[in-house]
């Protein structure tokens, strides 16, 4: 990690960090919720600095302030400076050195997470079998093309698993050799790599990464952009591994293109919701657009913040489970439905577990259920064989 | 001292004087000529010192290879005379000036020169440029300084150029394949004529294009398009590389429109000509030359030199041709995704 | 005992006060050098009854209040120097109306120049306002309470004299209407004029008169394209002259004079940025004509020259706001900027010049000299820009110093600081007209007898 002691003190609070290009709205999920500065990414910044020279000591505030942060890397993309790649580096690194320094008070709800993980291998609390959801679909052979990595929420969570189970169905469908990891697969660690707490991430990458080579994987697909982003970026500097790894909208757009999928007659309108992990972390823009035009009847709107300058759901950094942003009108999955429903469309197509059940409580929130239906790319492209 | 290998006695035995009387901007009859080259080689005024626009065409129109344009720019030197604004020429100084920091890729025996142009680190990539790629030199190092012709500081050429062949030398450069035209130009015509040595091979990137071109051959789609070419003014110290233009056409499947301001006749960009000598000038060029263009029902004007893309790239867009640079001009032949669109 | 913090709470809810160690730190300081004072509360009211309840509230209690917009001036006045509560106004932050035929827009007290922007790019494409250079948080009121500069003040003034009617809240708690809508709600055409103008007891006061909730901002035609010219040159006494050829065209947007050592292009010459606007190719050719035949004399004589700017070099430049003017502050890789702009006559061009180089060598320090022109000339605004690292107190004091003297330059040459720091406001009030000082002194007692209002500020003595 970058030594970020070093280099924090550059912030110069411009606030550029709180827009989108156009600056139309405010784009930085925790201070269009809280909208103290502090909770913007220069907050986070000077604050951290003043947390390292001692002049502010550590508080149950300054915790949550710096774990509300979502690592959506709005910021990153809008800074004007020249280390604007290294922000969240910066803070996912302050984080590190406070679970050591200030063991024992960060907030509850993040502790809560971490143990969940370390204890019971998810985030979500539960206890059952990783695989229940899975009825039919192979397990991963040595041999077989892909390993599709399905992931917690993928595995446990409701509207993950129907997306999960699309996914799978799709696959199949196209004739592609893959196969799960079941109850053997873990968490991919990618918010534990976020909040910070390194040794519990490094013991989830040997894991995975034993598992995988022991069975000779080499090709990996995942449901999650979270996970991908982990196993791409986050990974090779811990375990020294390499494997190719895809998220499924990269493979789907394929089939789509080679015909291995035949979609048919989808009436409806649609607008993307650009997940961090494949957006801004990634640049994966197209793929999944180019998915939903190629599935005819369909017709694409934008919202008005899309690709880089997407309005984060709320839910990264584990927020998806410590909601620490939630509670108001103006939590940042509220704020993105509603800037959906503005669209005209009557779907609000993602492409990630985490959006998904982020967004589809806030639909039901802001009372949008008969309007605008949230579901994955995947299972658009299912429903429309 | 380095010094101008310019030989009075061939401009003596002259018939033609193409140098000034060929002058696109100029016009001079064969007399006038005669009379006002012997002013310059014999240091006195002469109108020519102040109403050259530095477009560097009479070093091509020359027969005699005797240098007139350097002469000319030696001599307003000498006499103090600026054919651009003096603020410019020290922006352009101070922006070029050798640094002491090398930026370099994993440089090989064969490298592309990328001058001091950073479009070149975009445009340098997919199949055309398959292991060659990462083998470059670029910055103030490697600047070749040429531009200083249009300042009248060869002393700043001279003093600088010395330095850059030697840095080009100590990286083991065997072979340089240079991406600016007027990188080429400099090792192969300005480094000459002041017996400047230049210890490596220099090739220009339209043979290097050209040659590559054909090992991809089985991948080439023809394009069927009708352009027109921009022939930058550096190339006027090369111009027996003219013909790669039409060699790389023909392979690509592209067809060249039949022009008026074309070869020996063709106009340059003209934005030096603005800062030089004003927009009366300068407009008047780029119309005449767009309008040739236009009026020969070019698709597509391609372009030779970054400089001259940025420079009227918008106006020819303007025009309904698209701007396009050769080299992704040779990359939309085999299929590839240009500079621009990645 | 009053407990303020339940108070504040029951005016604007829990979730939207601050009595934390952390809001305190962050809002008790500012990019600048100024030292740092931390508030008691940090609060973000959305309505000007809210505000007006909060301003009653400090009235009965003695709290002193700071309004905060950005905090982008670097000057320290939104740093509350006696403490109190600080004011984040950026939750009022609606948009209330724009009137295309009279050409103004209605915006709360904390809608930030980006969104103005996005807003009218949107829903008003052939209006503009006049948007400064300071990041796109920075607040219309906020920029306008320091009479702030933007793209249009060198055709139209001070961003200040564009302002068009307020609506502000007393110090001691009555709204007040000022301009034509003092008599009509409706219509927000006139900031005073022609009746006494009582814009000018709220503008420039760094609000410790009052607090502003609404203003009314004159909107101006946006053209199709701008561009922009390059003109150089190497000769700083030409620069008057080059200014006044330049804006006896009328035919500018903006003018701006930068001067900097770094990067090496730009050393030894002054660059000239010229903006100008059309809506065809024809109309923007004309005005190039008309600008180059201006300054023909100074190219035909060879000590000045237009650059011919690459296609991918204008955006830069022609960006609003201009991302640029932060990463200065990045030049010491320590996020620090503090500059002192005073406004000055265009002849004094050559002396601030002469100053600044003169404080770099003293002072060994980083530096950009900044100008715009204003209103045609009549005025410009001289930028004393240094950049510091953060983490180096020694470079932060030697700024200080230099800041201190570029100050004094300024009142001894009869310039007029903008945006000025308390210590610099002691020294404008100092030098300034006994009769004038005490003015101000009646004014501020009167309108706020507690002394409530950004205390430290504007203290005559």
């Amino acid at each position: 990690m970058t030594d970020y002691t070093k280099q924090i003190h550059r912030c110069f609070r411009c606030g550029y960090c709180k827009f989108p290009s156009d600056y139309s709205d405010f784009n930085c999920p925790s201070y269009a919720r809280f909208r103290f500065d502090t909770y913007s990414t220069s907050g986070r910044l000077w604050l951290i600095y003043a947390w390292l020279k001692g002049e502010i000591e550590w508080s149950e505030h300054l915790a949550e302030i710096l774990y509300s942060c979502t690592a959506c890397k709005n910021c990153v993309e809008q800074c004007p400076m020249k280390f604007s790649s290294d922000i969240v580096d910066w803070i996912v690194a302050a984080r590190s050195d406070m679970m050591e320094k200030e063991k024992g008070r960060i907030p509850p709800a993040v502790t809560s997470f971490l143990e969940d993980v370390y204890r019971l291998g998810n985030p979500l609390k539960e206890r059952g079998k990783r695989d229940a959801w899975a009825d039919g679909i192979k397990r991963y052979q040595p041999g077989d093309e892909y390993l599709f990595y399905v992931g917690c929420l993928g595995s446990y969570d409701e509207y993950g698993q129907r997306m999960a189970r699309s996914v799978a169905r799709l696959l199949g469908e196209a004739g592609i050799s893959f196969g799960i990891l079941g109850n053997e697969e873990n968490c991919c660690g990618n918010e534990v790599y976020l909040l910070g707490e390194n040794e519990l991430f490094g013991m989830l990458v040997e894991k995975n990464v034993q598992k995988f080579k022991e069975l000779g994987v080499k090709k990996i697909v995942t449901l999650s952009p979270h996970a991908y982003n982990a196993i791409k970026n986050n990974y090779p500097p811990v375990s020294n591994a390499y494997f190719e790894v895809y998220h499924y909208t990269q493979l789907l757009r394929g089939l789509l293109r080679e015909n291995k999928i035949k979609p048919s007659q989808y009436k409806a309108k649609v607008t993307y919701h650009d997940p961090c992990f494949l957006g801004r972390y990634n640049q994966i823009y197209d793929e999944p657009r180019e998915i939903l035009q190629s599935i005819p009847g369909i017709e694409l709107v934008e919202m008005e913040r899309s690709r880089e300058n997407s309005f984060c759901c709320g839910g990264g950094s584990g927020n998806f489970v410590t909601d620490l942003l939630g509670g108001s009108k103006e939590s940042p999955s509220r704020i993105r439905v509603r800037e959906a429903y503005e669209t005209g469309a009557n779907i609000l197509a993602v492409a990630c577990p985490s959006c998904m059940t982020m967004l589809q409580d806030a639909v039901k929130v802001e009372e949008l259920e008969d309007k605008l239906a949230v579901k994955d790319i995947s299972q658009i492209a299912a429903e429309s064989l | 001292m380095l010094e101008l290998n310019f030989d009075p006695a061939k401009c003596a035995v002259c018939e033609t004087q193409d140098c000034l009387v060929k002058c696109q901007y100029l016009h001079l009859d064969k007399n006038k000529a005669r009379t006002e080259m012997q002013k310059i080689i014999d240091g006195e005024d002469s109108f020519v010192l102040r109403d050259c626009v530095t477009c560097y065409a009479c070093e091509e129109y020359c027969k005699m290879g005797n240098h007139p344009f350097y002469l000319i720019v030696e001599r307003q030197e000498e006499k103090g005379i600026l054919p651009a604004p003096r603020p410019i020429a020290t922006m352009w100084v101070n922006q070029t000036g050798p640094r002491g920091r090398f930026t370099v890729g994993k440089v090989q025996e064969r490298a592309l020169s990328f001058c001091f142009i950073p479009q070149f680190l975009f445009m340098v990539t997919g199949k055309l440029f398959d292991g060659i790629a990462s083998s470059y030199i670029y910055g103030e190092e490697f600047f070749c300084n040429a531009v200083f012709l249009h300042y009248a500081k060869m002393s700043v050429i001279k003093d600088r150029l010395p330095k850059v062949i030697e840095n080009i030398k100590n990286l083991g450069i065997k072979e340089l394949i240079c991406l600016h035209d007027e990188c080429y130009g400099t090792f192969n015509s300005l480094a000459p004529a002041y017996g400047m040595e230049v210890p490596f091979k220099t090739t220009h990137y339209f043979e290097y294009l050209y040659n590559r071109l054909k090992e991809l051959k089985d991948e080439i789609k023809p394009l069927n398009v009708k352009v027109a070419y921009q022939r930058p003014c550096s190339n006027r110290l090369s111009p027996q590389t003219q013909h790669f233009v039409d060699d790389i056409f023909n392979l690509i499947g592209v067809h060249r429109v039949k022009r008026e301001y074309v070869g020996e006749n063709a106009l340059c960009c003209a934005e030096v000509i603005r800062m030089g000598q004003g927009y009366k000038i300068a407009d008047d060029v780029q119309k005449r030359n767009l309008d040739d263009m236009v009026n020969a029902g070019a698709e597509y004007c391609v372009f030779n030199c970054p400089f001259c893309q940025l420079n009227i790239g918008e106006k020819v867009a303007k025009r309904g041709i698209k701007p396009i640079h050769i080299i992704d001009l040779c990359k939309m032949a085999i299929g590839e995704k240009l500079a621009s669109e990645v | 005992m009053t407990d303020i913090y339940k108070s504040l709470v029951e005016i604007i809810g829990e979730e939207h006060v601050s009595n934390q160690k952390e809001e305190r730190y962050f809002y008790g300081r500012d990019p600048g050098l100024t030292p740092p004072h931390e508030p008691d509360y940090v609060v973000m009211p959305e309505t000007s009854e809210e505000v007006q309840q909060i301003v009653k509230l400090a009235n009965r209690e003695k709290i002193p209040i700071v309004p905060k917009g950005g905090g982008l001036a670097l000057t320290g006045l939104v740093i509350p120097q006696k403490g109190g509560i600080v004011i984040d106004m950026k939750r009022m932050a609606k948009i209330l109306e724009v009137n295309e035929t009279s050409r103004y827009v209605i915006v709360e007290g904390g809608v930030t120049h980006g969104m103005l922007q996005n807003y009218l790019k949107k829903h008003h494409p052939k209006l503009r306002h006049s948007i400064p250079d300071s990041p796109a948080i920075a607040t219309v009121v906020g920029n306008a309470v320091i009479h702030g500069q933007g793209r249009l003040t060198q055709q139209y003034g001070f961003n200040s004299d564009m302002v068009s009617g307020l609506e502000v809240v007393l110090p001691t708690g009555e709204i007040c209407r000022i301009g034509s809508h003092s008599i009509s709600s409706q219509d927000w055409f006139s900031k005073g004029a022609p009746w006494p103008d009582l814009s000018g007891l709220f503008l420039g006061w760094f609000g410790t008169t009052g607090i502003i909730t609404k203003l009314g901002l004159r909107l101006y035609p946006c053209k199709k394209i701008r561009d922009v010219m390059v003109f150089l040159t190497d000769k700083i006494e030409l620069v008057p002259d080059i200014i006044l050829k330049l804006t006896h065209t009328e035919m500018t947007e903006d003018i701006v004079v930068n001067e900097q050592p770094l990067p090496p292009r730009f050393k030894g010459n002054i660059y000239i940025l010229i903006i100008i606007t059309g809506d065809s190719d024809e109309e923007l050719d004309f005005k190039r004509k008309i600008i180059w035949d201006a300054l023909w004399d100074l190219f035909e004589s060879r000590d000045g020259g237009f650059l011919s700017v690459p296609a991918d070099m204008k955006p830069p430049l022609l960006e609003m706001p201009s991302r640029d003017v932060v990463r200065f502050a990045d030049v010491r890789k320590g996020g620090g900027f503090e500059y002192s702009g005073p406004i000055i006559p265009l002849e004094k061009y050559p002396e601030f010049i002469a100053k600044q180089k003169e404080l770099v060598s003293k002072y060994n320090l980083s530096y950009a000299a900044t100008s715009r022109v204003i209103a045609g000339g009549h005025c410009m605004m001289y930028a004393f820009a240094f950049t510091f690292n953060r983490a180096d107190p020694d470079e932060m004091d030697r700024i200080r110093k230099a800041l201190r003297e570029a100050a004094q330059f300024t009142v001894a040459q009869g310039g007029m600081m903008w945006k000025p720091t308390i210590e610099e406001q002691e020294m404008i009030m100092e030098k300034m007209d006994p009769n004038t000082l005490k003015i101000m002194k009646k004014i501020k007692a009167l309108l706020d007898p507690n002394g409530i209002m950004n205390p430290g500020n504007w203290e005559a003595q």
